[in-house]
């Protein structure tokens, strides 16, 4: 395995600054790995064909003398809920296969303007409904710990494309953990911003006042680089928070060098642990937290009694939303197009279109939504799932008004075999229990490795959560504890995972 | 389309009291669309003034056009409504091919503005107080056509096409409050209201207004309900229905009329009103039946999660009430006076919905009374005839053109009259036709003279008597000398001329 | 209080334009019934003194400037198109009426 892959995407970008490793050459070992293990990984839809291109381009630029951005020259994976212009953009669904799309998203834009060279769509549950990937219409991506297991949905393929060394960053998009519990079960760091601190415009919604883009990636330093680029406010996303935000990088480099820990009130959500949650899960949890102690952190627990109905909420929430922004896909404009036997009106290509084009989730979630909102029962189930969220709310703006950060484990287990939980829908949606509050009020929430779960050897990850607008205050903390077990392991909790076959 | 059976008008209001109720969608005119920085223009080639979010792309996102907001505040303040501190976008859901996200970006439960009223005249004088329930902003939806099948209805259509040009273009939604007391009145009360409406977005300067473009759209609600005896309690409200496709203001008042007659021989006739939409067809002076109203019509209405609540600040709301236009009934007493109309003069521009057409020729330079003459009188009659608004056949600076040639003495009336035809079927500019179809009247006093030589020297008896002072006999020679000059002249300086020859 | 029939699924499904074979409507109908049972909990916290939220960070007066900007070529307009006659969009005979 060529060693340029190994590093970090900071470690790479100080390598490609001094020119010890070209654009060109960071590319290549990227493709060629996606060449050597995704096929078992099946971490991507679509590798591009311009991502060689676009890495000359970049040389061509710095070998000229111009000043580029710090990750200039780095691969980056983009999650398909993210349109693109020199690529397909399907969001997993048969409806959009070969979709192309007349405009970049604004992550994938500021992304490309940054230098950094996008190398191909990575897989998900079809329009990010689901948690293990295995709702993608194009077939599953498997774990690179484990291939029998799944790599967390929706955003599976981002994750597993990092976690299997084929890039060294990714865009995801966590609608009630898509990018935190993927991070949890493949030993990678997943971020949700605040609502509103990165653009939506371009992410294909699934619920639109749940999904937030971020980045994923294999260290805290590394998600706070690749937040500093995509961040920032969107004239063309208007829930985009015009706020000037300080540099992510900056606090997760100040994280992982000073003592933040020290005198650092710490939350740990009652509600967020015991029953459903896996032994090993819970024990690296209450390890981490001892460390927390032991580094000065003062930790108490705090109550959110109205998390119990957080996922009821959520399922309301997203089903309605998205039954609605899932609307478009009609035939009409784009996408797929079925004529039923012996033609039939424009209602029943449509109806025809969307049976087939659909997948079991989504058609269960449309037809959710579709209840949910429908006369009658509006108030009963959507708005009743709005006004949980302001007790969710309330219970953030209680904690944290104790506390500075709130933490939990990722999620209540390590990674699942392949169609441990796809006949039970509720038990699925049970697993993202730890990350949906997030999503509902707004806040921050980061997913960072603390180990392996000693049952399984499988990873398992700690959330920590912020108050909105302070994502800075988690790259810091989690940089902090990232340090703090890698120098007690001696070395990354990545470097553990089986290598995989190929050349 | 079968033929409905219609009780005589008298008679149905005889026996029933009609009750109205109206939606009218006004098109802003905005440089851009509602939620889009796509050109908000009307007649580009299809599909050209579309971005991602017109088309529902996926990964699209609206965002307010903060000028539409603005014109949606002052045209709530303009209807005497309360702008709501705080108001929010609502999607109505449902599926239809001009509609590209497959929902409706409108206002459901928090409108921007609510609660207002606006006082009608009607011709006979009286005068309504229509009030008001709600203005709310919504975006418009695409064009579609129909192809194939004989009518290109879209009954029979083996397909139809799709343009959405006119999607997210912005609307406001003005909805009454059930109109009682109408009485026989109803069908003048839904004409003078809906002008009523033009007249203030046009003098607010917030939408070109022309109903036969769509930029005005009116939808009536009408229900008959049994007048009971006195003294006894009022007969529940009937079932309604809602005409459709009602394009012009003249179609207003027969489509109100058209219904009122249908409803009550239904009801008459002991049969039951279905809720349904109603088409109006201009053509036949007939409505149709259309979509009746079912649970399949479950909108699913929720708040836009894409967009935010829009707080306008007291300043702003008093910023646009200072820069509001007079109201329509101040502002007509004042245009009476100042045009120096009579009574009936006036009623009847009123009455033809001309002031606005008026208004903006007067502004293009005629005389007050050369405006009205011309498009209550030639005008309005080609449009009568041809079913059509007066408006939309010509424009106010042609027709101020045409009165200036006639006061520089280019056209008398009936040449006047011809260039106003030519204007109207496409020939181009007043002094265009007057070029082409060489209108203009014979000046020149030589070539008159001849002709009332030849006149008088082929009618010496004529001639004889006008030297007896018996002036009127002149007509005969001036009909002659008109028909001689194939109409081109001007008819009172023949006369001059014939008296001035005659004398000798 | 959930119990949906599966005419309510075929209705759901009729507004959500999605042609359901009767199988998928008879589970579908099944598994409908189990999750509203169990997201049906949040009408127990959910008292009328507690407000609805649906932005999780709130911000209100959005706008965008009234002036024109970039738009699609026709060719990105109909790039994706299943079916186009010219510059227009084409779809199968519509059978309901205009809204």
């Amino acid at each position: 395995m060529s060693d340029i892959i190994r590093l970090t995407a900071a470690g790479l970008a100080e390598k490609l600054q001094t020119r010890e490793i070209s654009a060109v050459e960071a590319t290549q070992a990227h493709l060629d790995r996606i060449d050597a293990v995704d096929h078992d990984v099946h971490a991507f839809l679509h590798v591009s064909n311009h991502a060689l291109d676009a890495a000359r381009r970049i040389d061509d630029r710095r070998t000229a003398g111009e000043e580029l951005g710090p990750l200039a020259g780095v691969p980056l994976a983009v999650k398909d809920v993210l349109v693109t212009t020199d690529m397909p953009s399907t969001s997993g669904s048969r409806i959009l296969e070969g979709y192309m799309s007349p405009f970049d998203a604004t992550v994938v834009k500021r992304a490309r303007e940054a230098g950094l060279i996008p190398i191909g769509k990575t897989n998900m549950d079809e329009f990010a409904m689901g948690s293990s990937t295995e709702h993608s219409a194009y077939g599953p991506t498997r774990n690179p710990w484990d291939l029998g297991r799944i790599p967390g949905g929706s955003g599976g393929g981002s994750a597993a494309a990092v976690a299997a060394f084929e890039a060294p960053l990714a865009l995801g998009s966590d609608t009630g953990g898509s990018i935190r519990q993927p991070a949890h079960v493949t030993g990678t760091v997943g971020v949700k911003p605040t609502y509103g601190a990165v653009s939506r415009y371009g992410a294909i919604a699934l619920a639109s006042s749940l999904d937030q883009v971020g980045p994923v990636t294999r260290t805290v330093l590394d998600a706070g680089l690749l937040q500093d680029v995509i961040g920032g406010h969107d004239p063309f996303d208007s829930t985009s928070l015009t706020d000037a935000w300080p540099s992510m990088a900056e606090a997760a480099r100040d994280g992982a060098r000073g003592d933040v820990l020290k005198g650092l009130r710490v939350g740990v959500v009652k509600e967020l642990s015991g029953e459903g949650f896996q032994a090993g899960v819970q024990s690296r949890f209450d390890e981490t937290v001892a460390l927390l102690t032991k580094q000065g952190a003062e930790v108490v627990e705090v109550r959110a009694p109205h998390f119990e109905y957080a996922v009821s909420a959520y399922y309301l929430i997203l089903p309605a939303e998205a039954s609605s922004n899932l609307a478009k896909f009609d035939s009409v404009r784009f996408g797929m197009r079925v004529q039923p036997d012996g033609g039939g009106t424009v209602e029943q290509v449509m109806a025809a279109t969307r049976e087939l084009g659909f997948g079991p989730e989504v058609k269960r979630r449309i037809i959710l939504g579709t209840y949910a909102l429908s006369a009658g029962y509006y108030d009963a189930y959507y708005g009743s799932a709005q006004k949980v969220r302001t007790l969710i709310q309330r219970d953030f703006d209680a904690a944290f008004a104790q506390v500075d950060v709130l933490i939990s484990p990722s999620a209540p287990t390590t990674a699942f075999k392949f169609g441990e939980k796809l006949k039970d829908p509720m038990a699925m949606y049970l697993n993202d229990v730890a990350t949906i509050p997030a999503n509902l009020a707004g806040v921050p929430g980061i997913s960072v490795p603390i180990g392996l779960a000693p049952e399984d050897g499988l990873p398992v990850g700690i959330q920590i959560m912020a108050p909105v607008r302070e994502d800075a205050r988690l790259y810091r903390v989690g940089a902090a504890i990232e340090a703090l077990l890698e120098q007690q392991w001696g070395h990354t909790l990545i470097s553990q995972a089986p290598a995989l076959g190929g050349k | 389309m079968a033929k409905d059976a219609l009780m005589d008008y008298d008679k149905a209001l005889e026996l029933f009291e009609p009750v109205l109720g109206f939606e009218v969608h006004v098109e802003l005119n905005t440089k851009t669309k509602m939620f889009s920085h796509a050109p908000n223009d009307f007649g580009s080639d299809a599909n050209t003034n579309v971005t991602p979010v017109c088309l529902g792309l996926p990964g699209a996102l609206p965002v307010v056009n903060e000028q539409a907001v603005r014109y949606s505040i002052s045209l709530g303040l303009a209807l005497g409504c309360s702008i709501a501190p705080s108001s929010r976008f609502a999607r109505k859901n449902y599926f239809y091919p001009d509609l590209a996200k497959n929902y409706q970006i409108s206002q459901y439960d928090e409108p921007i503005a609510f609660g207002g009223s606006v006082d009608v005249e009607l011709p006979n004088g009286r005068l309504v107080t229509v009030s008001i329930e709600r203005a709310h902003m919504e975006e418009d939806a695409g064009k579609l056509t129909h192809v194939g099948g004989s009518t290109g209805r879209i009954q029979g259509a083996e397909y139809s096409l799709v343009d959405y040009n006119r999607a997210g273009v912005p609307l406001v939604e003005i909805v009454t409050d059930i109109i009682y007391g109408a009485e026989a009145d109803a069908p003048e009360l839904a004409k003078a209201y809906v002008s009523t409406i033009r007249d203030i977005v046009v003098s607010l300067g917030i939408s070109d207004a022309k109903m036969e473009r769509g930029n005005l759209r009116c939808d009536a609600n009408i229900s008959l309900r049994p007048r009971t005896p006195e003294g006894q309690p009022p007969a529940p409200l009937g079932t309604r229905t809602e005409t459709k496709n009602v394009n012009s203001l003249r179609s207003v008042e027969r489509a109100i009329r058209y219904e009122i007659q249908r409803q009550a021989a239904i009801l008459a006739d002991g049969g039951t009103i279905i809720q349904e939409t109603r088409h109006w067809h201009e053509d036949t002076g007939r409505t149709s039946a259309g979509r009746p109203k079912s649970d399949a019509d479950d909108y699913r209405y929720f708040p836009e999660p894409d967009l935010l609540p829009v707080q306008p600040s007291a300043e702003l709301i008093e910023e646009l009430r200072a820069a509001l236009p007079e109201p329509p009934a101040e502002r007509r007493r004042r245009l009476k006076a100042e045009w120096g109309f009579t009574d009936l003069e006036f009623q009847d521009v009123v009455n033809g919905g001309l002031l606005v057409e008026i208004t903006e020729t007067v502004a293009a330079g005629a005389s007050p009374a050369a405006a009205r003459k011309w498009w209550t009188g030639e005008i309005s009659r080609i449009a009568n005839l041809n079913g059509v608004e007066a408006s939309a056949l010509v424009s106010a600076q042609d027709v101020a053109a045409v009165a200036a040639l006639v006061e520089a003495g280019t056209l008398n009336d009936k040449l006047a009259r011809q260039v106003l035809e030519g204007v109207i079927a496409g020939e181009g500019s007043p002094q265009e036709v007057v070029d082409s179809r060489g209108l203009a009247v014979v000046s020149d006093d030589g070539a008159l003279i001849a002709a009332i030589d030849d006149a008088l020297a082929s009618q010496p008896d004529v001639l004889a008597k006008i030297r007896d002072g018996k002036v009127q006999a002149a007509g005969a020679v001036i009909g002659a000398v008109m028909k001689a000059m194939r109409g081109q002249a001007d008819a009172a300086r023949v006369r001059e001329l014939v008296l001035e020859r005659a004398a000798g | 209080m959930s119990e949906i029939s599966e005419e309510q699924v075929a209705h759901l499904a009729n507004l959500a334009r999605i042609a359901l074979t009767p199988q998928e409507i008879s589970s579908l109908t099944t598994e409908l019934d189990q999750i509203v049972d169990s997201i049906a909990k949040v009408q127990q916290v959910a008292t009328p003194d507690v407000p609805a939220t649906s932005h999780p960070v709130p911000l209100s007066n959005v706008f965008r400037p009234d002036v024109v900007g970039e738009t699609l070529t026709i060719e990105q307009a109909l790039q994706n198109a299943p079916e186009h006659d010219d510059n227009r969009f084409r779809v199968s005979a519509i059978l309901g009426e205009e809204q």
